[in-house]
């Protein structure tokens, strides 16, 4: 991509907080704005505040958006309930993952998807591509939305303090329009760093307003501002996957181990559904690799690409993601291994790190999940 | 941030201090700690090791990355600071003094390093 990268509508309070920024998918973003360790720290035990604008918003509306999404996605949101969201996929015919996505269904008729920035126009146009029969519009709204993120144990009293949405009545995977600070948001009860929390969509023209009612509203309660690099560590803790790490084409989400997402007794046909059952069958007979967690023994950080060895040398495997682990103190990744290497506590799994062979220990996902 | 006068830096990033007795003390710079970030794992040299102007001779690990440690100058090392091996966060915190890496007896007179202005006006570039 040779275009300059896009800049939110936070850009300028970004600089003037002094954050580190980087490129994200074509986007200037903040990678952190002092230490990520602490904040991934205020997340786990306070709140955190995140810019999350990059992210791709399209609206599909119509008398069959539903149907038109049953059609292109693998989920079910034909039956979905206005108010609620999931997480879904949307794949190729041969089962290949594109994305990973989350669809809020605002009304009978309106549905928003949320897709990954790297991934947006991807959506977009397999989205138009797969349109054709359904009564339903398939609109781009990346321009329409900043999207700031409220996540960490603090974080239901601090919105608590801009809004009269009832938050308490706000399940997780929810969404509700409502006005917070005086803004117009729809306020959902989402997130990526395994903790409670809220996802505000407002207009941009409102974001600046927005990050500073809620700095306001969080200063006693020790939220702080939070770069996509601590969001990366969260969102690994919590096991959840990355696309374009634990998630691409040359997947399917039954490879993956999200398997779930495939809603094969919805009606009518779906974009996939044939290479899917295919893979379903071959992941249930015979796993070829299996997402697993490493926890080090040592204090060497595995990065994605390395390869996972046997106690021999024998590859058996490659990590996705790694990184140090605020909350375990040691280094963790995720992994795709062997099937005869996936089971917790198998013996002997090393991972190469820059030549040197390092033992891990093999654990089930996800490395941290809060207390409810 | 602030460059100390008294010290001499190299274009990677590294500090060299004035030698005493022939041993000068080697850490990289707070410039180059805020870009890696929160550090993680330090591996030095050992002491007795003969390091070389340019060559690397350990690695800095942060959350995001990792990155290879060199030398500014010729030389055996002659201690290395275990307090940043067993807390590297002092590469962060104090990167121009609990957060010293190695100290390195030279064998050769540096060249080629920077002055404070110049390395402040070449990390600025």
């Amino acid at each position: 991509m040779t275009d300059a990268p896009r800049r939110t509508a936070l850009d300028a309070t970004h600089r003037a907080l002094g954050a580190t920024m980087t490129d994200f998918a074509g986007w200037d973003m903040p990678l952190r704005y002092s230490s990520e360790r602490e904040e991934h720290v205020a997340v786990r035990t306070r709140a955190g505040l995140f810019d999350l604008s990059h992210m791709g918003e399209i609206t599909v509306t119509g008398a069959q958006a539903g149907a038109l999404l049953d059609h292109a996605l693998v989920g079910n949101l034909g039956a979905l309930k206005p108010g609620r969201a999931r997480y879904t996929m949307i794949c190729r015919e041969d089962g290949g993952i594109l994305d990973d996505l989350i669809v809020y269904r605002l009304a009978e008729q309106e549905f928003m998807v949320v897709a990954n920035a790297a991934n947006a126009q991807v959506v977009l146009d397999a989205l138009a591509d797969r349109q054709p029969g359904f009564d339903a519009a398939v609109r781009d709204d990346r321009d329409a939305y900043a999207l700031l993120a409220v996540q960490g144990p603090k974080s239901p009293g601090i919105l608590k303090k801009l809004t009269d949405a009832d938050l308490d009545g706000l399940k997780y995977y929810a969404g509700l329009p409502g006005t917070v600070a005086g803004v117009q948001a729809l306020i959902a009860r989402t997130g990526y760093t395994g903790e409670d929390g809220f996802e505000l969509f407002v207009r941009p023209a409102d974001a600046v307003a927005l990050w500073e009612a809620l700095t306001e509203a969080g200063r006693d309660a020790g939220l702080v501002p939070c770069g996509l690099s601590c969001r990366d560590t969260l969102r690994l803790e919590a096991g959840m996957p990355l696309y374009g790490h634990e998630l691409s084409t040359a997947l399917t989400p039954f490879d993956a181990g999200l398997g779930r997402v495939v809603k094969f007794e919805k009606e009518g046909d779906f974009v996939g559904r044939a290479a899917l059952a295919a893979a379903a069958e071959r992941a249930a007979q015979a796993p070829p690799r299996t997402l697993v967690g490493l926890v080090a023994a040592g204090r060497r950080v595995p990065r994605a690409g390395y390869p996972v060895t046997d106690a021999g040398g024998t590859v058996i495997g490659e990590v996705t993601s790694g990184a140090p682990s605020p909350t375990l103190g040691k280094p963790i990744a995720m992994a795709y291994v062997d099937a005869a290497h996936a089971a917790p506590g198998t013996e002997g799994v090393r991972v190469d790190i820059r030549g040197t062979h390092e033992p891990y220990e093999v654990v089930a996902l996800p490395f941290y999940q809060r207390q409810k | 941030m602030d460059n100390p006068q008294q010290l001499r830096y190299s274009k990677e990033h590294e500090w060299l201090s004035a030698a005493e007795d022939g041993v000068s003390t080697v850490g990289i710079t707070e410039h180059a700690a805020n870009a890696l970030g929160d550090v993680v794992f330090v591996q030095l040299p050992e002491v007795g090791a003969t390091v070389s102007a340019g060559e690397t001779c350990g690695e800095l690990e942060s959350t995001k990355s990792v990155s290879d440690l060199y030398s500014p100058v010729d030389g055996e090392v002659t201690e290395v600071n275990e307090d940043v091996v067993t807390d590297p966060s002092l590469v962060n915190s104090a990167p121009f003094e609990g957060g010293w890496l190695f100290k390195v007896k030279l064998s050769g007179e540096p060249e080629d390093l920077l002055t404070a202005e110049e390395y402040t006006a070449f990390a600025a570039g």
